[in-house]
């Protein structure tokens, strides 16, 4: 075969390999290192350097070196005005110029590149945007660089410029992701900081139920995540819980603090408060989904009784008849100015009584499960029991209460049936 | 057979001072860079001489010449000998044509190669 073809074949078959390579742009490190040795190795040259230009420390890092002394991690200053220059001749310069640039390259930077031999410099420019440069020594041949040899080099160099432009991207896509990540999370922080101070705020305001909206949070919580929901989706029920009497904000403090039970006037003006935590929460963006509708049907029942709006069924949201549940519970089993605390057999049997005409049957029994685990010791916590609080002792003895509850829910689909028929 | 670092380790052996190297296939990978490490770690031990056999080297690529043109830098540091054995016709114009024979000899064989170097001195060989 004639040499010239060899070696054409030869620098053809290394730029083939090049595209290849920076077309994998799965390590970086390996990309650079192979992408310098096809560099060197397609017309034998025996020293050389690959530097990435750092624009905001104007300086030059070499991330791939061989023959340049002992010290393959060489950082060199590199002014922008230099940079400027060297990207206005772009990878098209002439081989004059290339030899001109190395020489003023090995001039400027004499005390820290010893005393070698590098012929070459071409540019490396994407875009207009200048991204490094690469240093070429001898050919193996000891003979003189040719046009047609800085016409591979550049060709070469060109891809190697793509190579590092894309990574560079890639790097700055990954860090604003991160950034905004960060972000995300610290503004998430700082909406469940709110919403803590908001449901302190409401409690404070009603001073028969403090402590109230973050116990029903809890509830919900506890419930939501034994019926299986997701890690975010128990997070949304969560801050529901804790907002679901926001509308209090706007209730008469004279009635919300009323001793005794509330009269047809005090009872209407409480009624409100659903709707109006719908209307003070609907403008918020809320990073979980319905928040104000949970606020808005808390005081739903399944059998059309409740209010605002009278929904049935499935037209309640299922969010709305987890808080509602989590609500009747610490209500319960907190004293009221007009009766005490219940006892938890009590709650039970309410539960029981009311469950498919104003409690969802899934719920309860979801609760009933939670708390089971809890009192036979196979929850990872004692959620619930910690939040009923020293005020009920033997909590054990419900077990049996909570057993059957669940065993009537969970065996007959029809559970009024099951009550009717003497569970 | 991987050594400890995971990697395949690199077929060589000793004669005297002088090191045996076997190129295999992997030379124009980026693998083939452990052949230029082995080359230097013999050389830091103590070897005057180098000789990289070709045998089961179909061809060598430029990633392979870049490693190739390492090892001869590292043998001229070390003012060693470093030959070329049982490279095939093709690989041989190659070298030729970029210059490498230049800055190294090309032996027909291990025997050729060693008769090169010294025949007197490399009369016993160990293998590691």
């Amino acid at each position: 075969m004639e040499t010239n073809t060899q070696r054409l074949l030869h620098t053809f078959a290394a730029l083939a390999d090049l595209g290849q390579e920076i077309a994998d742009t799965g390590d970086f490190e390996e990309m650079l290192r192979t992408s310098f040795h096809l560099l060197l190795g397609s017309l034998a040259i025996r020293r050389g350097a690959v530097g990435e230009y750092d624009r905001a420390g104007s300086k030059i890092n070499m991330i791939a070196a061989r023959g340049l002394g002992e010290s393959e991690e060489l950082v060199l200053p590199f002014s922008n005005e230099r940079a400027r220059h060297l990207a206005s001749l772009g990878c098209s310069l002439s081989l004059n110029e290339s030899k001109q640039e190395a020489a003023r390259f090995l001039e400027d930077h004499n005390a820290a590149i010893p005393a070698v031999e590098i012929n070459l410099l071409v540019p490396l420019v994407v875009r207009e945007r200048f991204i490094g440069i690469v240093l070429l020594g001898e050919k193996a041949s000891g003979e003189e660089f040719t046009a047609e040899d800085l016409e591979i080099v550049s060709a070469l160099a060109r891809h190697i410029g793509v190579g590092i432009h894309s990574h560079r991207l890639l790097e700055e896509v990954e860090h604003k992701a991160d950034e905004n990540r960060r972000l995300y999370d610290g503004l998430r922080t700082i909406y469940k900081e709110t919403v803590h101070a908001f449901a302190a705020a409401i409690d404070i305001k009603d001073r028969y139920t403090q402590g109230h909206s973050v116990r029903v949070g809890k509830y919900a919580e506890i419930i939501a995540r034994e019926m299986g929901w997701t890690d975010d989706a128990v997070e949304g029920i969560a801050i529901a819980g804790y907002l679901h009497d926001i509308g209090k904000l706007i209730v008469d403090l004279n009635v919300l603090n009323s001793p005794g039970r509330f009269n047809a006037k005090e009872s209407k003006e409480m009624s409100r408060h659903p709707t109006a935590g719908f209307e003070i929460l609907s403008p918020i963006s809320h990073p979980y989904a319905d928040i104000p509708l949970m606020a808005r049907y808390h005081h739903e029942r399944l059998d059309g009784n409740g209010y605002p709006d009278g929904l049935k069924g499935d037209e309640i949201p299922p969010g709305a008849k987890i808080v509602t549940l989590a609500d009747s519970f610490d209500a319960m089993t907190t004293d009221r100015p007009y009766r005490n605390r219940l006892p938890l057999a009590d709650v039970l049997e309410d539960f029981r009584a009311n469950t498919g005409t104003q409690f969802e049957p899934a719920v309860v029994c979801a609760f009933c499960r939670a708390f089971l685990k809890e009192i036979s010791g196979t929850a990872k916590e004692k959620r619930l029991m910690k939040l009923l609080g020293k005020n009920y002792d033997n909590v054990e003895s419900v077990s049996p209460l909570l057993t059957q509850l669940i065993s009537d829910l969970d065996g007959n689909g029809d559970f009024r049936a099951a009550s009717a028929a003497g569970h | 057979m991987t050594d400890s670092t995971g990697e395949t380790p690199v077929q060589a052996r000793c004669i005297g001072d002088t090191a045996i190297i076997y190129a295999s296939d992997y030379l124009n990978k980026l693998s083939g860079e452990r052949i230029e490490r082995e080359c230097k770690r013999q050389l830091e031990s103590g070897c005057r001489a180098l000789v990289i056999n070709f045998r089961d080297t179909e061809l060598v690529n430029s990633i392979g010449v870049s490693i190739l043109m390492g090892v001869i830098n590292a043998s001229e540091r070390n003012n060693a000998r470093l030959i070329f054995s049982d490279v095939n016709s093709h690989t041989a114009k190659l070298f030729e044509m970029l210059g490498l024979t230049r800055h190294v000899s090309v032996a027909k064989d291990e025997t050729e190669a060693l008769s090169l170097v010294d025949p007197q001195a490399n009369a016993a060989g160990s293998t590691t």
